[in-house]
């Protein structure tokens, strides 16, 4: 399973962000997309591999996948309600 | 012909970027900075304002023509269009401005109102925010006091729960710290975005008796049964709640459809450049960079850009970038505070509750008007 297979809406780049954070940059890109919309997220913090699938189970919305890139990790979310 | 430089902005990103052009290159270039307002408030000075430990707000307000350098044009005037394709800024008085380079410091704006019951909520991220939080405050005799944060981003991520810590001073102070109960609502499952910091957070909050939720992010308020509610499922009763108010881009950074998801500007982030438009930079609160909206980012942004303009008009390649650089003191009351300096590249260390960096947060305060803003530091 890649992220090719799923039709990617939005892409946040939160590779170096220590302040927000991944987590934050992902709970603003669930806000502004329509139900059923997808949204990628890169991330190089550590925390995120715990927090975002934390957060997503949390919420109710749907984690597609987790992908290390190798020099950072993709996570991919879909918005389900 | 003298370059046209022009700055829609006066907070504290677009008045360095003017000063310290104005240092660089005012013979070689106008330099005109656009502000909607003549004052210039410094905005850390809000929270102080709401727990009383500032009153006279004349300590926190300047005249923006005072801070700036005299070979700096400023117009007190709303920017309303701007138009990139033309390279021209519409102002509200019917002014336009031809540009060879645009810096836009814009900011951010606050829009409670987005969030359903927000009248039920305090805030302070303005001046009037922190006035009425303040005298709602001294009326509060005891019960459960809710922090938390109602839509992202926001201004400066640790404000919330270095509040959470001051009022635990404030109510120890007015001796009813015992009828009080403080619930800091984090929207992280943590108390701050970066682990090692979250960790001294946690204890200093576990230390003070502060109850936090991971989370919980508001999203409608019962100003009936005092009751919030989080987009996660969560509810939790107040008597008192302390809402961050989501906050938006400028309304002319969206008029002029430059801004994406609630009018922040993508900008390269490195150069903080525009899209292709190299003549084109944002810097502060207006972009949609992933650092926190701060004055400390604002401030090591407006001195890069300068640097990357003086240098092309002096017809040098522009070499400076940004790196992600951030600082910030969280102020946990008692006279202690935590300081934390990162970037793209390193994130924070772990750090620790001193009575040195609340006086570096003092000097911070302190020397804001006259080495900060003057681009010196």
């Amino acid at each position: 399973m890649n992220s090719g297979e799923y039709k990617v809406d939005k892409v946040v780049d939160a590779r170096g962000s220590h302040c927000p954070g991944p987590l934050m940059e992902l709970i603003k890109a669930i806000k502004s997309i329509e139900v059923g919309q997808v949204v990628a997220v890169y991330s190089t913090d550590s925390g995120s591999k715990t927090d975002i699938p934390l957060w997503v189970k949390k919420a109710g919305h749907e984690l597609i996948g987790v992908y290390d890139r190798g020099g950072y990790t993709e996570f991919i979310v879909k918005k389900t309600h | 012909m003298p370059k046209k430089v022009v700055i829609v902005g006066g907070g504290t990103g677009g008045t360095i970027t003017a000063n310290v052009l104005a240092r660089k290159v005012s013979r070689e270039a106008d330099i005109i900075l656009v502000s909607d307002v003549s004052q210039h408030i410094y905005q850390p000075g809000y929270l102080y304002r709401a727990l009383g430990e500032i009153i006279d707000e004349s300590k926190i307000i300047r005249e923006e023509r005072k801070l700036l350098d005299r070979r700096v044009k400023l117009f007190i005037d709303e920017a309303v269009k701007i138009d990139i394709q033309n390279r021209v800024v519409s102002l509200m008085s019917g002014k336009q401005l031809e540009y060879d380079y645009l810096v836009i410091s814009t900011g951010s704006r606050i829009v409670p109102e987005e969030v359903s019951g927000y009248e039920a909520s305090y805030h302070f991220y303005s001046l009037e925010g922190a006035r009425k939080l303040h005298e709602a405050l001294e009326r509060f005799k005891g019960g459960v006091v809710a922090v938390g944060v109602g839509g992202i981003p926001y201004k400066c991520p640790p404000a919330p729960a270095e509040f959470c810590c001051l009022l635990d001073y404030y109510f120890t102070r007015r001796g009813i710290r015992d009828r009080v109960e403080i619930h800091y609502l984090s929207p992280l499952p943590r108390t701050f975005p970066h682990e090692a910091v979250a960790e001294a957070i946690t204890e200093m909050m576990e230390r003070k008796g502060i109850h936090w939720h991971p989370m919980f992010n508001i999203e409608s308020i019962d100003p009936e049964k005092k009751i919030v509610n989080s987009l996660e499922g969560e509810s939790i009763r107040f008597d008192l709640l302390v809402m961050v108010p989501p906050h938006k881009g400028a309304e002319v950074v969206e008029r002029s459809s430059i801004g994406v998801d609630g009018g922040w500007i993508p900008v390269d982030k490195h150069t903080l450049q525009y899209k292709d438009y190299d003549e084109v930079y944002a810097i502060g609160d207006a972009t949609n960079l992933p650092v926190s909206k701060s004055g400390a980012a604002a401030h090591f942004e407006g001195k890069m850009v300068a640097d990357r303009i003086s240098s092309e008009i002096m017809g040098h390649e522009p070499r400076a970038t940004y790196d992600g650089k951030v600082l910030c003191f969280c102020d946990a009351g008692f006279k202690k505070a935590i300081y934390m300096s990162f970037n793209y590249e390193n994130p924070p260390k772990k750090p620790r509750f001193s009575y040195m960096w609340y006086l570096g947060k003092q000097i911070v305060n302190r020397f804001y008007w006259s080495l900060i803003l003057k681009g010196y530091v």
